[in-house]
């Protein structure tokens, strides 16, 4: 019986841990459903564009090196250099700076004051655009991610649980970086928002785009620095997805495991997309664990949704969402 | 004669008025086929009182709006210290040193007292995005200074009690007064004010006008107002601009612009046939 409840633990905390996957993709959505009010559907797919970006980088791959080949009849396919991980980084980041500028400049800029729903529309068109930007400029086969992050699972963890359990608790130590890197990005974000200018700036625009104005922001500006984080925060969530499963195009479907997070956590919540990560990636875990033999297994893929299913019933702003109440 | 001013003039109670700081020449604001503001004209000099009065859809709001930046003219021209001002989104007039309330109040709702004053002082905040996002110290101790001078409007508008308390929660008097201090912050050139005492009881419109007094007199600031009282009006300002259906129907000081029969018509309604 203890043998049972350790491997329930186990799996509850395995859970734990893939939910700080889905909390770092639905923070890059808060984010910007905060500041702006759009729902990002491409966010799934910038982190898929970002480990991408950072793995051709990182390999000295020439973009759309297929289109030159195919138009010039050359064979070409790498600079024949490797950048260190932290260069490719530094470099990625850089490009999803370059992205969100774009993005402003050539979608929201001209977009002003629409309703949300053709935001959202934009997002979709945006999605589908850079799925087939990063398969054009990269090419479209399962690519390993290897930054350097720990692999495998930790060896001390479970030495010492087993000495002190008798039971050695398995965790993936690319898990434990995951839930340290989630938690220094939530803590830099918080920081961000709350002590600095351009933090204040941030709220003020979430708040009140008149009022912003007003006292002297510019909203294109924050924006772009809104979509910049939202990049970054991608980046983060694309190199421990594509550390742990590779980089693929399946990568932007994460967003649609995001949608049940966000339901639970609220859309404007940023502890509510952390906390709504870990219940999900737990539950789902725990479900499967204990009621998927009775009812023929596979629940993973669907009990995420029903949950936020019921969440949309009984309380549709989330665990931490503002509680919307319309004047009459 | 005045040296040091030449253009300006003294006021009855001494105060030294200077020249023209903003000057509004032959304003059309029009939306779609309906004129909000026809040909006006007039300007508001260094250190004065200006109120902008007149009945409900006088177009006294557009005419605050088109200074801010929030609505841009059809036709004529803004000057601003000796020099035409170009259109301008509403965040670079704020950085020229122009900072306004609303009829409505705009505030955040979400934010603190405190950090709803704060963002007052984006204009004045030079650090940039790196140097905030590392915390490096001068981001760092810039913040502090920064922090020294809102405390002061606070103090200066006595809401010390409530620094800590989400605008959300507060009463309407108490919101305006956090909307007149967030524009203090900046410390502006020209302040302008969009019905700064609509909806208030009389005690605190008594505060109201005090602090305006407090304001103009002690920093020296530049104050354009719209109001619908017109008692508190004749006590406050220095001259009077009167607007009627988008039109300027009379300009000068409390007194001439009383005894001006256009505007008793105006204000007390008369029958165009007469």
């Amino acid at each position: 019986m203890p043998d049972t409840f350790f491997y329930a633990t186990e799996v509850m905390l395995n859970g734990l841990m893939a939910g700080v996957m889905y909390s770092l993709v639905a923070l890059g959505f808060v984010l910007i459903f905060k500041a702006s009010g759009i729902f990002n559907y491409a966010q799934g797919v910038l982190a898929l564009f970002a480990a991408l970006t950072l793995v051709g980088l990182q390999d000295g791959q020439i973009p759309f090196s297929h289109v030159i080949n195919a138009i010039f009849g050359t064979d070409l396919h790498n600079f024949g250099w490797t950048l260190p991980a932290v260069v490719a980084i530094a470099l990625t980041a850089v490009v999803m700076v370059g992205m969100a500028i774009l993005i402003e400049r050539y979608i929201l800029k001209h977009l002003v004051n629409q309703e949300p729903i053709i935001l959202f529309m934009a997002t979709i068109g945006l999605a589908y655009f850079l799925e087939g930007l990063g398969d054009v400029m990269w090419g479209s086969d399962i690519k390993k991610l290897d930054v350097g992050l720990p692999q495998g699972i930790s060896e001390t963890i479970e030495t010492a649980t087993y000495n002190w359990f008798g039971y050695g608790f398995f965790i993936d130590k690319l898990d434990i970086v995951a839930a340290l890197v989630a938690a220094a990005l939530v803590i830099a974000l918080t920081l961000f928002s709350q002590y600095t200018k351009y933090g204040r700036a941030l709220r003020a625009v979430a708040d009140d785009h008149q009022a912003a104005l007003s006292v002297g922001i510019s909203l294109r500006f924050i924006w772009v620095l809104v979509w910049s984080i939202a990049g970054f925060v991608a980046l983060v969530a694309g190199i421990m997805w594509g550390s742990k499963s590779g980089v693929q195009f399946s990568l932007s479907l994460i967003a649609l495991k995001a949608l049940p997070v966000l339901m639970l956590g609220g859309f404007t919540s940023i502890p509510g997309a952390i906390v709504g990560g870990l219940i999900i990636g737990m539950g789902e875990k725990l479900f499967e664990f204990s009621i998927g033999p009775m009812i023929g297994g596979a629940t993973e893929n669907w009990f995420a949704y029903v949950l936020a299913l019921l969440f949309l019933v009984f309380r549709p702003q989330g665990l931490f969402g503002e509680k919307i109440i319309e004047r009459v | 004669m005045n040296m040091q001013n030449p253009d300006g003039y003294t006021t009855a109670d001494g105060r030294q008025i200077g020249g023209v700081m903003m000057e509004m020449k032959n304003i059309t604001l029009r939306f779609g086929g309906v004129a909000a503001i026809t040909d006006i004209s007039f300007d508001i000099r260094e250190g004065e009182i200006r109120a902008i009065i007149g009945p409900n859809g006088a177009g006294k709001s557009s005419m605050l709006n088109v200074i801010s930046g929030f609505y841009v003219p059809q036709e004529g021209e803004v000057w601003f210290r000796g020099a035409k001002r170009p259109p301008m989104k509403p965040y670079q007039v704020a950085g020229m040193g122009i900072a306004r309330t609303f009829q409505n109040i705009a505030l955040f709702e979400g934010m603190s007292v405190l950090d709803n004053i704060m963002t007052g002082r984006l204009t004045q905040m030079k650090s940039g995005l790196l140097a905030q996002a590392m915390w490096w110290g001068r981001a760092q101790a810039e913040e502090t200074a920064h922090r020294e001078k809102v405390e002061k409007v606070i103090d200066f508008l006595e809401i010390q009690h409530i620094r800590k308390t989400p605008v959300g929660r507060l009463p309407y008097g108490l919101k305006k007064r956090v909307e007149l201090a967030r524009a203090l912050a900046a410390e502006p050139k020209l302040l302008l004010l969009d019905e700064p005492m609509a909806g208030m009881n009389v005690e605190e419109k008594e505060d109201m006008s005090r602090f305006i007094l407090d304001v103009n007199d002690e920093f020296g600031t530049t104050i354009a107002l719209i109001e619908h009282d017109m008692g508190v009006v004749m006590d406050l300002s220095d001259r009077v601009v009167v607007m009627d259906y988008g039109k300027k129907i009379g300009d000068g000081t409390p007194d001439e612009v009383r005894n001006n029969q256009a505007v008793i018509d105006a204000y007390l309604g008369v029958s165009h046939d007469e």
